[in-house]
């Protein structure tokens, strides 16, 4: 199981700083989403004894009340924060990427004619 | 003592104010603007009063140390979100509301007219401001800082056009990256301590596990780079005087305030968290705050150098200001960070009137545009494309003399306002500047001072602060005096300035303020040493943050008897 998140992690934050770095607008959104799931999940790895798998996440009667028995509550509170934020932020960043691109005519991150501009038809 | 009997419930009103004043505005149609300008006037007049309750609060004569301990949800700490207040808090609060009524004051006289809901997003920014300056939890200061970043964003998009929307995005997306290194950061720290508050983190980290003590520098350092972007360390700092300059006047003075942040929550957390008395990690990056911040100042030293519009100008200033406080912060001496708590406000002060300025001379330079025509073409001012001067703007022989005429009042006020800038930013005598650079130098020579300091030496990195700190400010006086230079000595032909009062009035009160920072340099030195002290000191905060009780109460009552019943 660790594997398998740590593989998605790690292929998740390297296409996202790969298409961080990308000329385009669409690439960078693109990227700073995978980036925020990357994110995500890592918080979720961080309880506090490690990775819970196969632990209650609510209590239960019967299971004594402490983290050996149940999943740590933290890091899926911060996590869902985090989810919410980065939503909003996302939606923000893709409202000025259109007013960008209205205004210059290229989707080109720096909105001036470089080598490989592609102008609005 | 009133003040006594209103805390520590006042400690909530620097965050609850803007919100209940900005979600009131929010109801309010767009046409109701001078109602709103009122409104986001008096309540950051309101704010500014509150904050300065809570400065003379938190720095009461009798006391060694009082801190204002707020527990949000009636839980202990650590269980519970707690927002503290110390002297540093509270000195920061009241900067935020002394540039934030200049201001809002500023806008009043055309800026917030140039798009919708600038006032809401203007009291979201100061609420995430003095939400990131109260809090004690990190995860807690994350979600302030989003607050106070998301209302920037709005900001610097006020007035919309083409540069600006062009910065916006640039801001936005190296913010998003910086938010995620926080996230990680903050995670990390979790993983490995099981606590987000600041207080009980700086009483785990000397405890942890020799096999996990690198792990936890690595996440300091990820969650440090955070703050680094936001406090513009070089090279982390590319973005901000594009976005910077591109913002209007006062969003831009507001800004200033922003790279401030990161400088507070480094100082804040790395007193905290790796003060000497933090064991295995004690005084852990030290060396790479004193080198960066020197990159940086030598940087901003010379982006000022290389810059001809005074946004740039300012936006550089702002660079090089907060690199020398990160490389004072660096240090860790008590002396030393008295002296930087003390350039701070007031190289805040000069910067934010300085981006105010910046805007009038550019107007009147420019006829009463916000923008020449060249400067549409991304073209140098000054200077046409084979790097010759203008014509109309020589400064040769053949120019006529100037007898006999009277300055104009309002050039007047706009050539002092900058020369005070320029005093100011440069640290040259008499000013504020001058007796903040003064300090820090005397620190550097005298670590322990005067008196028992005989024979102690700065060492390699002392020495090259102090030479930067001198070669940066003659650097910052050349570039300084040069554009004063070109707009108000080379423009006789020039009509007088047309200046309102809202606008003349926040400049003056800004300058006015570093004067008075200057007269009152003996009682305010005297605060910032107790700040300093109590920052290389951890023991206090901890101590008033861990054992702050919760209010006894009919809530209360009844989780301690269910905790009993619990098995």
């Amino acid at each position: 199981m660790e594997i398998v998140l740590v593989i998605a992690i790690g292929v998740l934050t390297g296409s996202g700083v790969w298409l961080l770095l990308r000329p385009r607008t669409f690439q960078v959104i693109m990227g700073l989403s995978l980036l925020s799931y990357a994110v995500n999940l890592f918080i979720f790895s961080m309880g506090r004894l490690g990775l819970a798998i196969d632990k209650e996440p609510v209590l239960r009667p019967g299971l004594p009340h402490d983290l050996a028995h149940y999943a740590d509550p933290m890091p899926q509170a911060l996590v869902l924060t985090a989810i919410v934020i980065g939503f909003a932020m996302t939606a923000l960043f893709l409202v000025v990427l259109l007013a960008s691109r209205g205004m210059s005519g290229t989707d080109h991150v720096d909105g001036s004619s470089a080598r490989d501009v592609q102008e609005m038809p | 003592m009133s003040i006594s009997a209103l805390m520590p419930h006042l400690m909530l009103a620097p965050i609850a104010l803007p919100l209940f004043t900005g979600a009131l505005m929010l109801l309010m149609r767009e046409e109701q603007q001078r109602l709103k300008l009122a409104l986001n006037v008096l309540s950051t007049a309101l704010g500014l009063l509150v904050a300065l309750a809570l400065l003379q609060w938190s720095h009461q004569p009798g006391a060694s140390s009082s801190m204002g301990v707020y527990l949000a949800a009636n839980w202990q700490a650590p269980f519970g979100i707690v927002l503290a207040l110390d002297r540093l808090s509270a000195m920061m609060l009241v900067l935020t509301s002394l540039v934030a009524l200049a201001a809002s004051v500023f806008a009043g006289a055309r800026w917030h007219r140039a798009g919708v809901h600038f006032h809401p997003l203007f009291q979201f920014q100061l609420m995430g401001l003095a939400g990131a300056f109260l809090t004690a939890d990190l995860f807690n200061l994350f979600v302030f800082f989003e607050i106070m970043l998301a209302a920037s964003y709005g900001l610097l998009l006020h007035g919309s056009g083409r540069s600006r929307v062009q910065a916006g995005l640039h801001y936005i997306a190296i913010n998003l990256a910086a938010s995620s290194l926080f996230l990680v950061g903050v995670s990390m720290l979790y993983g490995i301590t099981g606590t987000l508050n600041m207080a009980d983190l700086a009483q785990t980290i000397p405890l942890v596990a020799a096999a996990d003590r690198g792990l936890l520098h690595a996440a300091a350092a990820i969650l440090a780079t955070a703050f680094l972007i936001k406090a513009a360390m070089w090279p982390l700092n590319f973005w901000l005087v594009p976005a910077y300059s591109a913002a209007t006047a006062p969003v831009g003075a507001l800004f200033a305030l922003m790279t401030k942040v990161g400088v507070y929550t480094i100082l804040r957390l790395w007193t905290l968290l790796f003060s000497s008395e933090a064991g295995a990690s004690a005084l852990f990056g030290s060396l790479w705050l004193i080198v960066g911040g020197m990159l940086t100042m030598a940087f901003g030293a010379l982006g000022m150098l290389g810059s001809q519009r005074l946004s740039h100008l300012a936006g550089f200033a702002a660079i090089l200001s907060s690199g020398t406080l990160l490389a004072a912060a660096g240090f860790g001496q008590n002396l030393l960070t008295a002296g930087l708590l003390y350039y701070l406000p007031s190289s805040t002060l000069a910067i934010s009137a300085l981006f105010l300025t910046a805007d009038l001379i550019d107007r009147w330079r420019n006829d009463g545009a916000s923008y020449a025509p060249f400067e549409q073409r991304d073209k140098a001012p000054f200077l046409n494309a084979e790097l010759v001067p203008t014509e109309g703007l020589n400064l040769d022989k053949d120019e006529e003399a100037l007898i006999g005429r009277v300055i104009p009042a309002a050039a007047a006020l706009l050539g002092l306002a900058f020369l005070v800038c320029t005093l100011v930013i440069a640290g040259l005598p008499p000013l504020s500047g001058f007796v903040g650079k003064f300090a820090m130098l005397n620190a550097l020579l005298n670590p322990l001072g005067l008196a028992s300091s005989a024979g102690a030496q700065p060492g390699a990195p002392g020495w090259a602060l102090f030479a930067l700190m001198i070669a940066t400010g003659l650097l910052a006086l050349i570039a300084l005096t040069r554009a004063g230079i070109r707009h108000f000595w080379a423009t006789h032909d020039r009509v007088a300035p047309q200046l309102r009062w809202l606008e003349g009035l926040p400049i003056a009160a800004l300058l006015a303020l570093c004067i008075a920072l200057t007269v009152l340099a003996g009682p305010v030195m005297q605060f910032t040493q107790a700040t300093a002290d109590a920052l290389h000191a951890p023991g206090t905060y901890i101590r008033a943050v861990m054992q702050a009780q919760p209010v006894p109460g009919a809530a209360a009552q009844s989780r301690a008897d269910q905790s009993k019943d619990g098995p």
